[in-house]
């Protein structure tokens, strides 16, 4: 009788957190959004447009659960649009002009990528520079060093199985897919089964009082920014591969989309919230609103207005229910 | 004695000044009153309630109860604009100076003279020659306040009082970043404003200062005005009781424990603002520390506990010398924390208690970094027990704790590390009494199984109701040391302003 009762009432207490959380909130949206273009769009119906949508949007769900990481310490990562475009062009210069086979091309392009992240949480954590200047450096500087060393122009001349990563399909279900679902895993165990995720959570809860627990909190911020990167590395690669060519201005503003999809999915920029399920539905969430601006035959200049709406009435009905809750 | 002489009422004069904060009475109907052309000295513990009533006749806190004249005129301070404009002028102990404008800008910031709509900088600059000469600050105007001394600044913040046409100017604690050069240049400062009728209310803890240049000292305690001084009854001995006057009535949850060897050994630790700091504290024994704030007593924490850097010093643990460098090195010689401000420094207050307990242990349960759920359900579900925390879950968000139960959050998250020497800073303020009665059971407890603890408190009954010994520092040096049965309110304080 009393362990039933314990029982039902872990159910009901598991029922509630989960009613309480944002994700359950961002899900309600997606459910809406979804069940309105399936209503007043015939295509938004087919199986192939919910793949294509599904897509699209793992390379924002990917950088995002990276970037995810730096918000949920406390920090911001701007430079991951210019990441993710060298990454790209590192892997497919490394097959292009050293003739290198796909997979190591791959890991030198996310190796790439991850230095940069490395510089950048050195720069945060020895150098003590704002994240936010730290990494509007290494925007520019990753950049530039794009063009540099395409002289501008894209890498073509890739290797076939290359491909693979970003056009390919396994089981039916388009490999990128494949790739979020399997980052998401990994992550969202990271996040909240290991010890340093959850030094990640407490460090963005309250620095002072994560340094004063006896925990080494630049080396937990020098981690992160450096994940962040090495996801962001890796999506770059996905969309060469997509695209079957290293584009020198690849991700160019990807930043802010990734940066959007994460607080779309309930993380804070103080730091301390945020879980990967979120972002992955934040990403979503812009997958569908992009997917259904162009179902609708609305014209591309209005999409990144009605995203940037979008984006403001997300975070402040957050912001609204977090007040209303104190 | 009485002369008859003309009834004469004070410039200014306030009443049965009352004023709640949630839980205390700050202040519990206070009369004081200030004359021009006197130096009156604002005397009492942290937590008198000297800094409330200033800030109430500077207009930055509103009463609840009393009455404020001005030569014998009912005055309503709304706000330190009035206040400004009523001739009172506060100067507070941390500047409020903008430290890229030069010297003219900072006076005349917000109430700039203009010729037309340009500012008329010649006459600014002019008037601030005259108003810095006033107070013996011989720099150029255009000097930005940024390059000034901490006693320059000081000036300056007289000069601009003085332009405001200030009657009595409130000095809060003005000297204790001065040499005493510049303390020496600040006194002949205030005696050339007693003779250009100024009346000056000065705060300080230094009981040199406070004889030396007051004509009047009033003295607070427990938000009440126990005395008022005159000029010749001033005398050091007598403001100090006066000052600690109070009944100790508080019975401590204070046991007998077994003390034992040497655990920590801290000797000669420097740093920019600590002098030859040497001190032990034995196994099973309560250190406490007492002093005014800002003695110095936390950054000595801080800096065992290897938050800020030391200059010089050697810390020996069970007669081990060992190298803290970081809050890592002290985790791991088992050394426990409890910081001054929970919800800054302890706390991550989004966090479940849960988390916050397990925080600096868990490496410990864990295997290839990951975490031992169970273990760790365990260890949070022991000491919510243990300690009593009145939490609905361990699952519930910490900032929605009272006080008092946040503070046992922090104390079961090093209880969880099986701390050998576990230091607590303020561990029961503005705690409620009965968690702070558990919170001494527990600092007894700890004490008995072995635990090396040192307790910083500004709260004298608490420092002599649970300590074994009590180490008094003053303006980052340790003055003496006291023993329970030597120890009184009137040594401590002695020590802790001499």
């Amino acid at each position: 009788m009393t362990v039933n009762n314990k029982n039902q009432n872990y159910v009901v207490e598991t029922g509630k957190r989960v009613l309480k959380s944002s994700s359950f909130n961002i899900f309600i949206v997606l459910f809406v959004m979804c069940v309105i273009m399936y209503i007043v769009s015939e295509p938004f119906r087919s199986w192939d447009n919910v793949l294509s949508i599904a897509r699209n949007f793992s390379a924002y769900a990917i950088t995002g659960i990276g970037v995810s990481m730096v918000i949920i310490a406390g920090g911001i990562d701007l430079s991951l649009g210019s990441v993710y475009g060298f990454a790209g062009v590192i892997a497919t210069m490394a097959m292009a002009d050293l003739g290198w086979p796909a997979f190591p091309s791959i890991i030198l392009g996310m190796i790439a990528g991850a230095l940069f992240g490395l510089f950048n949480g050195l720069l945060v954590v020895k150098a003590k520079l704002p994240p936010f200047i730290a990494t509007l450096g290494t925007l520019s500087i990753a950049r530039s060093l794009c063009y540099i060393l395409t002289e501008g122009y894209p890498v073509t001349d890739v290797k076939e199985r290359f491909l693979f990563l970003g056009q390919g399909y396994m089981a039916s279900i388009p490999t990128p897919i494949w790739m979020m679902v399997i980052v998401a895993i990994i992550f969202a165990v990271f996040l909240n089964q290991t010890v340093t995720g959850r030094r990640i959570y407490a460090l963005g809860g309250n620095e002072e009082a994560t340094r004063i627990s006896g925990i080494n909190v630049n080396k937990v911020k020098v981690l992160v920014y450096t994940l962040c990167s090495l996801l962001a590395g890796f999506s770059g690669i996905m969309t060469a591969s997509r695209l079957g060519i290293g584009q020198p201005t690849s991700g160019q503003g990807f930043e802010l989309d990734a940066i959007a999809a994460v607080i779309i999915g309930g993380a804070s920029l103080d730091g301390g919230a945020g879980t990967v399920t979120g972002t992955i539905l934040g990403a979503a969430i812009m997958g569908v609103l992009r997917n259904a601006l162009v179902l609708l035959s609305i014209k591309s200049h209005w999409q990144s207005l009605i995203i940037g709406f979008v984006i403001i009435i997300a975070v402040a009905a957050d912001q609204l229910k977090k007040s209303r809750g104190k | 004695m009485k002369k008859a002489a003309p009834v004469r009422s004070p410039f200014l004069e306030m009443k049965g000044i009352t004023k709640r904060f949630p839980g205390v009475l700050a202040l519990d109907k206070v009369d004081f009153s200030v004359e021009l052309g006197k130096v009156i000295s604002l005397v009492g513990e942290n937590g008198a309630g000297k800094s409330t009533l200033m800030k109430i006749l500077s207009g930055v806190l509103e009463k609840d109860q009393g009455e404020i004249f001005i030569e014998g005129k009912k005055v309503n301070i709304d706000g330190p604009l009035t206040a400004r404009n009523l001739g009172i002028s506060i100067i507070y102990q941390e500047l409020m100076d903008l430290p890229n404008m030069n010297i003219a800008e900072n006076i005349f910031v917000g109430r700039e003279i203009k010729k037309g709509i340009f500012a008329d900088k010649k006459r600014m600059h002019l008037q601030a020659k005259e108003l810095i000469s006033r107070v013996a600050l011989d720099v150029d105007t255009n000097t930005k306040v940024a390059k000034l001394s901490v006693a320059q600044r000081q000036m300056l913040e007289v000069a601009k009082a003085l332009s405001l046409d200030a009657k009595v100017i409130i000095m809060d604690e003005p000297t204790s970043s001065l040499t005493n050069t510049e303390t020496e240049v600040l006194f002949e400062i205030i005696n050339k404003l007693k003779q250009d009728n100024v009346a000056i209310v000065f705060i300080s803890h230094r009981m040199n200062e406070i004889t030396r240049i007051s004509d009047e000292v009033a003295v607070m305690r427990d938000g009440q005005m126990v005395g008022l001084l005159s000029k010749e009854e001033i005398e050091e001995q007598r403001i100090i009781s006066m000052m600690v006057g109070r009944e100790i009535n508080d019975i401590f949850a204070k046991e007998e424990a077994n003390i034992s060897d040497i655990a920590l050994e801290v000797k000669n630790l420097n740093t920019d603002f600590l002098k030859d700091i040497s001190f032990n504290v034995r196994k099973g024994e309560i250190l406490g520390f007492a002093g005014l704030v800002g003695a110095g007593r936390s950054e000595v924490m801080r800096a065992v506990f290897g938050i800020d850097n030391k200059d010089s010093g050697e810390i020996y643990i069970h007669g081990k010398k060992v190298d803290i460098r970081s809050t890592v090195d002290a985790l791991k010689h088992r050394i426990g924390f409890v910081p001054e401000n929970r919800k800054e420094q302890a706390l991550i207050l989004g966090m479940s208690v849960r988390g916050n307990i397990s925080l600096a242990e868990l490496e410990n349960i864990s295997k290839y970094n990951f975490i031992d759920k169970k273990k760790e359900i365990e260890l949070a579900e022991k000491y919510i027990e243990d300690l009593q925390i009145r939490t609905p879950s361990r699952e519930q968000k910490v900032q929605n704790l009272s006080g008092g139960n946040q503070q046992k959050v922090v104390i079961s998250k090093w209880m969880a590390i099986k701390p050998d020497i576990l230091i607590l800073d303020e561990p029961t303020r503005g705690i409620d009494v009965g968690a702070k009665k558990e919170i001494h059971m527990l600092m007894s407890q700890l004490a008995k199984q072995g635990v090396a603890v040192i307790m910083i408190s500004s709260e004298l009954p608490e420092v002599l109701g649970m300590s074994d010994r009590i180490v008094v520092m003053h303006e980052g040096r340790i003055k003496g040391e006291l023993s329970r049965e030597n120890a009184s309110q009137e040594s401590i304080m002695k020590l802790a302003i001499s």
